[in-house]
């Protein structure tokens, strides 16, 4: 089958699981990704971090192209994709809050600014609200520890949380994406 | 007189507000007096971040602290007279303190591979060439692969990634072995919990590390080179990359440089978010688009690495520090330090610890100056309990053991290690077996599954010390624990898995009696564990002014004002914000 397949051309197969793609609103075609790139598989990591950028989440269509264009059995590639917790398998939200638990975010109370998001959200760790906008996750270090507890709130850092300070930084950026819709 | 005024710009001073006090300066300094002239710059990291943002006037040598935008025209309006006190560090007896110099922070510092942190601004290549950039690399240009290699092995530096292995022997080996191909790689993958070095290194002087990595290719003879940094790293990524493109324009990297007849170039490759990545087999495996596993390394990978060609892999603080052995000598470098291990090494300071930030110091300091003069002891006057090196697979160290001086093999024999020189300092709130429950929680998370003793020993841990802080051990679980901990370190694979009961074993070391505590009387002496404590408002020092009430989250706790408040033990889900919040200290915990 993965030989049959590769003997077709190129472009062929890009239109083939291209057709079955749902098409996503203000988002680049997997196409456009994939030209930036050569046929080999080095550029896979960095072609799964785009495609989880620009759609938020890597669907088993997204694996299929990315394994015909790179020549690798859509096995390998589903192992990176799951293996690197940059990527994502499941649709993330629109604004994604990682709440940094490094050790110095740990010993300063991570826990507290976690749980308050959750109560916040009302979403566990590695779940996404409903309406689709907030994905709240746990990293490992963001590298800020000398004004832990830290969290990002889409991209934006904020830093020495105390408890109470969590839940309006979420009701803010909701305002926000409120108001570019 | 042209003044030149220095904003921190790095992660941490962002964070606290340093874009806007950037701006403003910039914005009125276009108004002002011709004979002054100030040019008001963004510069990387200038270590103290918790004081940010940092502002700094040269030639004047005066560094103002929490800087806000509102003080930008006082700023401005003192240059060249009296500086503006309530923005300066104020020392015990309360006097301002003018330069840097006389921080305590700053003082007993030495930096080399920070030289140019703090001072630069790291998007201009002109502001680093004016700082004696790109010499080190002119003058390796001039000798032989040899000599190059001859004056790195002098200087007596060590991998500062953590493994500390001998650079100079490692570029030997790889430039003895002959191929088509060589690459010189640079690890920023950064995984650490704790440690940012690389990370203010990278934005605060990308183009020391790009010079580093330059002279390396060069003696070993590679013509390839990638960075590996991390995805999170975002204005890292950015600012490597507009080095790259600098000194590609400026004839640094490329075909023929600087007229040497010698080709390299470099790209980065941005890491997925795995702390196994940082180990450097699997740091190749992931730069071929692979998943990230590590393996067996019976064939070193200066002889057979990325693609099975030779390769080194040097972290970016090393870099850093090739460029300065290079132009003042690999003596002058050896001069610093210990026995053992030479030069200086950057530390994160982080934790319960009065002053946070980045340091640099001479190998062979010991802890207790670390923490007490550099780091201003216990924030908050709490009492010192330990202090956590190395990273996840480094191990804590007890009071008993402060006046150790570090250095790679001292940590060693403690227990500990060096790893990339994260220093977690803790305090009597912090309870040991959470702190190892939280190290074995974050390494089996890591752990790439390829072998059992790791992947299952580490969940089976992770289960017993849960277990523990729960107040539901046994006595025969830290036995269980000690034998877990011995089957993960002699049957793993690699680094990551023979170290992952370093945590484990050195507080089983040091705090056993904390872990007994736990089993035998269900309780935590710090009062961490959650399921162990309650939280309890004492009648007597009780004001009833209802704050705590108005704060809690899960609105369990009852009373008028004026008279005492209670908590509904049963509601209570235990988020401490009542402690957090309680103005006269009444809430304790049990």
């Amino acid at each position: 089958m993965m030989l049959l397949l590769h003997n077709i051309g190129m472009k062929e197969v890009v239109v083939l699981a291209n057709e079955n793609n749902v098409k996503h609103e203000n988002t680049r075609d997997i196409k456009d990704i994939l030209k930036n790139y050569s046929h080999e598989q080095r550029h896979s990591l960095a072609i799964l971090q785009e495609v989880q950028k620009e759609y938020s989440y890597i669907s088993p269509d997204h694996l299929q192209t990315i394994s015909y264009y790179l020549r690798v059995p859509v096995a390998e590639i589903f192992s990176i994709a799951t293996f690197y917790k940059a990527l994502s398998l499941d649709k993330k939200g629109k604004i994604i809050i990682k709440v940094c638990d490094g050790t110095a975010c740990h010993i300063r109370g991570s826990e507290t600014v976690l749980n308050e998001c959750k109560r916040a959200l009302n979403i566990d760790v590695g779940e996404t609200t409903p309406d689709g906008l907030f994905s709240l996750e746990v990293v490992n270090c963001v590298g800020s520890c000398a004004i832990a507890p830290v969290m990002v709130c889409d991209n934006e850092f904020h830093g020495k949380l105390q408890s109470g300070q969590v839940a309006p930084i979420i009701t803010q950026a909701k305002e926000e994406a409120e108001v570019h819709e | 007189m042209n003044r030149e005024i220095l904003v921190c710009c790095d992660t941490g001073c962002l964070v606290n507000g340093a874009q806007a006090v950037l701006d403003e300066l910039r914005h009125d300094a276009i108004g002002m007096d011709v004979s002054i002239k100030p040019y008001v710059k963004n510069v990387g990291c200038n270590g103290l971040c918790e004081k940010g943002p940092i502002v700094t006037i040269l030639p004047d040598n005066i560094t103002y602290y929490k800087v806000k935008p509102s003080d930008a025209a006082d700023i401005l309006e003192s240059l060249g007279n009296k500086a503006v006190d309530r923005l300066l560090y104020k020392d015990k007896e309360g006097t301002p303190v003018l330069s840097r110099k006389d921080h305590p922070f700053y003082a007993t510092q030495h930096k080399i591979a920070l030289r140019n942190t703090g001072i630069i601004d790291p998007g201009s290549i002109e502001d680093f060439l004016s700082r004696g950039g790109y010499e080190g690399l002119k003058k390796a240009l001039t000798m032989t692969q040899d000599q190059v290699i001859a004056e790195v092995e002098k200087s007596g530096l060590r991998g500062r990634g953590g493994g500390g292995f001998p650079t100079g022997k490692k570029w030997r080996s790889c430039q003895q072995v002959s191929s088509d191909q060589k690459y010189m790689l640079c690890n920023g993958d950064e995984g650490d919990p704790g440690a940012f070095m690389d990370r203010s290194l990278m934005e605060g002087d990308p183009h020391s590390v790009l010079e580093g990595l330059i002279i390396g290719a060069f003696a070993i003879g590679a013509s390839k080179g990638i960075l590996y940094i991390r995805d999170e790293y975002d204005l890292a990524l950015r600012d490597v990359q507009k080095a790259i493109d600098e000194a590609r324009k400026m004839g640094y990297l490329g075909e023929n440089i600087l007229n040497s007849g010698f080709n390299f170039d470099c790209e980065i490759v941005r890491g997925g978010g795995a702390f196994v990545c940082g180990e450097s087999s699997a740091l190749m495996s992931s730069i071929e688009g692979k998943v990230g596993e590590p393996r067996v390394k019976y064939i070193r990978s200066v002889e057979k690495g990325l693609f099975e060609k030779p390769t080194v892999l040097n972290n970016v603080e090393t870099l850093a520090n090739i460029p300065y052995i290079l132009l003042h000598g690999g003596d002058e470098y050896a001069k610093l330090g210990t026995e053992g291990s030479k030069g200086t090494k950057v530390f994160s300071l982080v934790g319960k610890v009065e002053r946070t930030g980045l340091v640099e110091v001479p190998m062979g300091v010991t802890l207790r100056e670390l923490v007490f003069d550099i780091g201003g002891g216990i924030a908050g006057g709490g009492r010192f309990k330990a202090v956590q090196t190395g990273g996840p697979s480094g191990g804590c160290i007890p009071e008993s053991l402060m006046d150790l001086k570090i250095d790679f093999d001292s940590l060693k024999e403690s227990g500990s290690m060096m790893g990339s020189g994260g220093i977690i300092v803790m305090d009597e709130a912090t309870c040991m077996v959470d702190l190892a429950r939280y190290y074995v929680k974050f390494l089996s998370g890591e752990s790439c599954g390829k072998c059992t003793p790791c992947r299952e020993g580490l969940r089976c841990m992770l289960e017993i010390l849960t277990r523990i802080c729960e107040g539901k051990g046994t006595l025969r679980d830290l036995d269980l624990l000690e034998e877990l901990a011995y089957t993960a370190t002699q049957a793993s694979l690699c680094e990551l898995g023979k170290t992952a009961a370093n945590p484990v074993l050195s507080t089983l070391k040091y705090f056993r009696d904390e872990y007994e505590e736990h089993i035998n009387n269900k309780h935590c002496p710090a009062g961490a564990c959650k399921e162990l404590i309650t939280f309890r408002i004492l009648p007597e020092k009780c004001k009833g002014c209802g704050i705590c009430a108005k704060a809690c989250p899960a609105q369990c706790i009852d009373g008028v004002l004026k008279s005492p408040y209670e908590i509904r033990a049963l509601d209570c889900i235990k988020c401490g914000t009542c402690k957090e919040k309680c103005p006269f200290d009444a809430i304790v915990t049990e």
